[in-house]
């Protein structure tokens, strides 16, 4: 059974004047289909505006379909019975890291939402523990927010969702205000938390670096999904990526333009060391 | 502008106290394309607040024009009208009801005659590339690359002798990058402005600068041209920070064999140099 499957999935975004009228119809998903497997890392690409956003805050249900169908973890999103163990099952972590910690201190920012739903406290601790260290945070439990990097605070967020104990994270262009350091850190925690503890991962980004590990891609452009392929079938459309306002990783494109040239390279090359092999052979 | 000895401490004399400038001296000169780099927390967002008065140095002289702003006579409004700082995500500090009215503001503010404030906003909105049917628009209308560009407009407005850009791409997608990017290079180009670019992209500022200063606790770690700087790529990665991924290709190729020169930094640079390698048996 699929984690998440979306069927025709179509959001309107509704603009009003100040009488009620509407003013304006957005049409932010345009037909979604999307299946993504239990345990799997899936990327998502796309433009400013293309819909990614929409399309993940429709997972934890901050959105609800306008048409369509969406299930996660096998519950129907427009049944609100169903709201609590989705937004349980599907944690979220922003982009900005000021703005999604509350707490004056680690470790009660990442047991707020165990103690929000009743966890005894104990298992509180427990949770908090477990969290902080996959993230690889725990020295800094009794720090304050506020002085950690933007990456620590990044995987606090993310320690936070991962004491729901959720089946999957939904991650909105969480590394784009990060230094290159911080974006490192947060990929390899959230790489670290789907291979060993078996999370789904959804990782929305910018940077196609990013992307090279991930199961599958997706890439999306005016509401739809227009791509769907592992990184290396996705990266092998240099041109098709562009025309999305989307690029590929500065090896892929070197690559290609090598094979351009007529050096004998496949397309979608996508680390350092498959160039040097396909280049010193 | 000249940097002679800066130093500056945060939260000075409390248990926070970090000092975030240490004897910083540099030579800004007139029409150059200088990036800044460094990790969260290296200084540069501290340094660049000095270059237009925002910040003031504990100790230390900085020469603008000649004239030493920290002089008792010096009118600082003067080095504020002529250093102009784009944040990081400027678009947050849109306000007016159309975009042309928000690019008047500064203008406005220094008390010029209505003609040649208008008549600067269009120029700057020229410059900074937002098409004339979009004046008259919301700001919050725009695509995030558009909103951006109007806040850059904004800064232009005021014909600034340098300009300061913080981390101007965060947040954009790979297209929205790159016209960025190609916008204030042009502007570089064609408007003579000393331009300072503070970015987390090494891919990025290899391609467009000419002089590279590396921030690291607080002092100037390196200063160059991105080959001078990139070639000392361990010590970068001993800071956190890197060399652009193609230059690290460079040495893998060399170790394997091939002679291709290691201190090439971007990925036309790679490209020619791989060619010619190969060229010769």
């Amino acid at each position: 059974m699929n984690f998440i499957e979306a069927r025709k999935l179509v959001h309107e975004y509704i603009h009003r004047d100040d009488e009620g009228n509407v003013e304006s119809v957005q049409r932010a998903l345009d037909g979604v289909d999307v299946d993504i497997r239990p345990g799997e890392f899936v990327a998502v690409l796309g433009h400013n505006g293309s819909g990614k956003s929409t399309f993940a805050k429709h997972l934890n249900v901050l959105l609800s379909p306008t048409e369509g169908t969406l299930w996660v973890d096998g519950k129907d999103v427009s049944d609100e019975g169903n709201l609590w163990d989705i937004r349980k099952n599907a944690g979220m972590v922003f982009q900005n890291p000021d703005n999604q910690i509350i707490a004056s201190v680690v470790e009660e920012d990442v047991g707020f939402g165990p103690e929000n739903i009743g966890v005894p406290t104990d298992e509180i601790w427990k949770r908090v523990d477990q969290s902080l260290r996959s993230v690889g945070m725990l020295e800094y439990r009794e720090h304050s927010p506020n002085r950690l990097s933007g990456g620590q605070k990044q995987r606090v967020a993310i320690a936070g969702v991962m004491a729901m104990e959720p089946k999957c994270i939904i991650l909105d262009e969480a590394t784009a205000m990060l230094d290159p350091n911080g974006r490192r850190e947060v990929l390899s925690a959230v790489q670290e938390l789907n291979e060993k503890k078996g999370v789904t991962i959804i990782w929305i980004t910018h940077y196609m670096e990013e992307v090279i590990k991930a199961d599958r891609v997706y890439v999306m452009d005016e509401g739809k999904v227009v791509m769907e392929g592992t990184p290396r079938e996705i990266f092998s459309q240099v041109e098709r990526l562009k025309e999305l306002r989307l690029d590929v990783p500065q090896i892929t494109l070197l690559a290609h333009e090598l094979r351009q040239e007529g050096l004998d390279i496949p397309e979608g090359i996508l680390t350092r060391q498959e160039l040097v092999n396909a280049l010193c052979r | 502008m000249i940097l002679d000895k800066i130093n500056y401490t945060y939260s000075r004399d409390t248990a926070y106290e970090r000092h975030a400038l240490k004897d910083v001296s540099l030579k800004l000169e007139d029409g150059q394309f200088i990036g800044i780099i460094g990790h969260t927390g290296s200084g540069k967002s501290t340094l660049i607040q000095h270059l237009n008065g925002l910040m003031r140095a504990d100790s230390g002289t900085i020469f603008f024009n000649g004239e030493n702003i920290y002089d008792k006579e010096y009118d600082i409004r003067t080095l504020r009208a002529k250093v102009g700082l784009v944040f990081q995500y400027p678009e947050h500090q849109l306000f007016e009801a159309t975009v042309f009215q928000d690019v008047c503001f500064g203008p406005k503010n220094q008390k010029l005659p209505k003609e040649e404030v208008e008549a600067r906003a269009a120029d700057a909105l020229r410059a900074a590339g937002l098409p004339e049917n979009l004046w008259q628009q919301s700001p919050f209308e725009l695509s995030g690359g558009q909103k951006r560009r109007a806040a850059i407009a904004g800064v232009l407005a005021m014909r600034p002798q340098m300009l300061i850009l913080d981390e101007p791409t965060a947040g954009l997608d790979p297209r929205g990058r790159d016209e960025i990017f190609e916008q204030v290079a042009g502007m570089h180009r064609d408007l003579h402005m000393t331009v300072v670019l503070v970015s987390h992209s090494m891919e990025d500022v290899a391609n467009y600068v000419e002089r590279l200063i590396v921030m690291n606790r607080g002092q100037v770690m390196l200063d160059g041209t991105p080959r001078h700087v990139f070639s000392y790529y361990k010590e970068l990665e001993a800071v956190g920070l890197a060399a652009p991924q193609v230059t690290y290709l460079m040495h893998e190729l060399r170790k394997a064999g091939l002679s291709v020169d290691v201190n090439a930094t971007t990925k036309d640079e790679a490209k020619a140099s791989i060619l010619k390698a190969l060229a010769r048996p």
